[in-house]
Formats: structure tokens, sequence, C-alpha cells
């Protein structure tokens, strides 16, 4: 019970799984659906889809130093549609991919999910030409897009941590992930001579 | 160095090597298409020509000019060390009598260049065993590297997602919007079928 301990949130609605206090064993209380969802939530199974340059940040995603799916209980891949809850799409989809990346989707059992890493994937990225797919959502429902050509693995642990987030609430709206920093503020001013005071 | 295979070939060919230049160790000859075939062969088998190696076939799109495609062939030959290129050019403004004789059978390697450049440019190559698409699919229309096809004129394998399936809404609607994006350059060019048409939507 110590495991549902820490999932224990003070949140208005009480949605959360709840221990008693001052109880060294006892019971907790929640709703079917809130468990199934924090089950599949921490064990997102994903079937990389990784067709481009991406894949390289994919895997320094996914290996030691930034240990991005681990941590999250969506390390083991699945290269079998039938068993993935979790689809990345890594990369540029050409139109020549898209009936094969649309059928990989349908055969995926419900409930599941896909995740556009990339701006390729997730808006056709700067091929805007008679080649590539302008984005996966023009095929398949997305429920997070990460931008970044590549983007950084902390972009990545960030969607991933949203669309657990999302699973968790039960909210099927696409997410984007947002940059940390917004690179218009961090505009580096130039210090000119004149001004400084030497 | 390799301009004696120029003059070898204008020795040879004289009606054929419609003319010749080097520049910065470039030698180039442009054939007649006609004796495109005979020329090759005349590379290859020739002890003192001696291509052996077939390196590189593709077509350009030269729109405002007739004959309009250019046929580019480079070569190289291992044991003698120095390399050609052969120009032809081809076909009308409606890309008709845009053919060619294909030279897969003298450099098998050039089967699937001569594939590319009839999927990209649109040059038919007569005699090649298998001429068909190798890029794109067989359902596309027309030949995307030519000058005239539309900059942003897709062909889509699956129909992209607008309306629901079976009376459902449709789900996860993508969170940009039409002018969201990058437009890079192409809304501002205001000229053409194409730019009239993205300035307006």
């Amino acid at each position: 019970m110590g495991e549902l301990k820490s999932e224990a949130k003070p949140t208005g609605e009480n949605r959360q799984v709840t221990l008693d206090s001052g109880q060294s064993s006892g019971f907790a209380t929640t709703r079917l659906e809130d468990l199934l969802n924090w089950a599949r939530k921490w064990s997102l199974f994903k079937y990389p889809f990784v067709t481009a340059c991406c894949g390289m940040e994919f895997m320094a995603v996914t290996s030691p130093r930034f240990d991005g799916t681990a941590r999250f209980g969506a390390e083991a891949p699945r290269f079998s549609p039938r068993q993935s809850d979790l689809l990345w799409v890594v990369g540029t989809i050409a139109q020549r991919q898209a009936p094969v990346l649309k059928r990989i989707y349908e055969q995926m059992m419900e409930p599941k999910w896909v995740l556009a890493f990339g701006t390729c994937a997730s808006c056709g990225g700067f091929y805007d030409n008679y080649t590539t797919v302008p984005g996966i959502d023009k095929i398949i429902p997305c429920d997070v897009y990460v931008p970044g050509c590549p983007p950084r693995p902390e972009a990545v642990i960030d969607g991933l941590m949203l669309l657990q987030d999302k699973i968790a609430r039960g909210d099927r709206t696409p997410g984007i992930v947002k940059p940390r920093e917004d690179p218009a503020e961090g505009v580096v001013k130039l210090r000119r001579s004149k001004d400084s005071d030497r | 160095m390799s301009e004696r295979v120029l003059d070898v070939l204008k020795w040879k060919f004289p009606e054929a090597v419609l003319q010749t230049h080097s520049q910065f160790g470039d030698d180039t000859a442009i054939v007649d298409p006609k004796s495109w075939k005979a020329i090759c062969r005349f590379l290859r088998d020739d002890p003192q020509m001696n291509f052996d190696m077939f390196v590189d076939l593709c077509g350009v799109d030269y729109p405002t000019r007739t004959p309009r495609i250019d046929v580019v062939l480079h070569l190289y030959s291992i044991a003698r060390r120095h390399r050609v290129r052969l120009k032809t050019a081809i076909g009308n403004e409606d890309m008709e009598n845009c053919v060619v004789d294909s030279i897969s059978d003298i450099w098998p390697g050039a089967d699937w260049f001569e594939r590319e450049t009839y999927d990209l440019v649109g040059v038919t190559f007569r005699g090649h065993p298998d001429l068909r698409r190798i890029l794109m699919y067989p359902e596309f229309e027309g030949h995307p590297l030519l000058k005239d096809y539309p900059a942003d004129r897709a062909q889509p394998l699956v129909p992209y997602r607008e309306v629901g399936e079976a009376g459902q809404v449709l789900e996860k609607l993508p969170p940009f919007g039409p002018d969201e994006g990058m437009p890079f350059g192409r809304h501002g060019l205001g000229q053409g079928p194409n730019g009239a048409q993205r300035g307006e939507s």
C-alpha cells in the first residue's frame, strides 16, 4: 500500500487514491476508472515508428544518460502493434509511408495514444512539397506534439509526462510541449564599448 | 587530361557530337540523341576509352528551351583514370518525343538511374527492361521534378482526415490553425497559379 500512498495528493475532487492515515495497514478507496488510468500511465508499451534523423535523439532519450522512458514505465518496446499502447512517430512521414502508418495505428488495441516526435511528424517541418505528409494528424489522431528539429531529450520527457497527465485525467484533447524558455526573451544583448565603464 | 576523349569522340562521331567544352577539368560532349547508345557502346568497348564505371545519370528540365530536357551521363574509367560527361537534349515543350535509348544493357548500373529519371523527369528510355517508377508510387500523376509541376501539389495515398468517420465528429483535431506553421517564402510570391492560390487561402 505504500506505493499507492505516493500517489495520494490532496486534490479538490478527491479523485486520487487515498489511504487512511495513522494505519500501518488498511484499505484505499478510488474509482475503477482512476485506478485503470493510473495503471495505464505507468505502463506505456511503445511502438517506435522511427523513420528519420529524429531517431538519433530518440536513442538519446531512451539510453541511460537521460533515461527518459524507463523512469516513466514506458521503456519496453513492442514491435507488434497488437501489444503496444503508445505509437511514437519519430521522423518524416512520406506520402508513400502514410498507408503503412495508418495501418499500424489501426492494428493497435484500444486504448492507444500517439506521440508526434519532432517537427516533421508534427506538421511536416520544412518539407512543404509533393513527398511529405504535412503532419501525422492528417492521417491518424495525435495526442502529444513534441516540436523541435530534433527535440531535446528534456522536451521529449516533458511530452511523455504531459501524456501521462492526460491519461490520468482522461483528457483526450491533443497537447503541445511548450518551450521551457521563450527564445524571444533570451536574446543576448551585445555590450557596446560606449556603455561599459571600464 | 581527358580532353583527349573529346578529341577521339569528335574524330569518331563527327556528325553526332554537336558541341564540346572543357572547364575546370570537366570535359563535356553534347551529342545527338540518335547516336546516344552507339557513343556509349564505343566509350565502353574501345580499349583507349575503356569507360568501365558508370557514375551517374540524371535529367534536367529547361522549361524555356527547345528541346526541353537534358539527359546527363557521367562516366569514369578506373583503368585509364579519365572521366567524361555526355549530354543530350530531347523533348519539346509538351514533353513529346522525350525518348532516348536505354544504356542499361551497356552498364547494368544505369538501370535504376534510368528508372529514377523516368520517374522524376519523365524521360522514356527505349529498350529499358523494367521502366517503372522507383521513388514515387504508381498512383502518382506527373513528374515532380519538372519545373511546371506545382510546388505545393501533393497527391496523398491516404485521404487526409477532414470529416469524422461513421458519423462521428473528428476526434483529436490538430491544434494548429490553417494559417499557423512556417510559410517560408511561398506565400509572398503572389505570381503564377500557385502563388495566387496560396495567397488567397
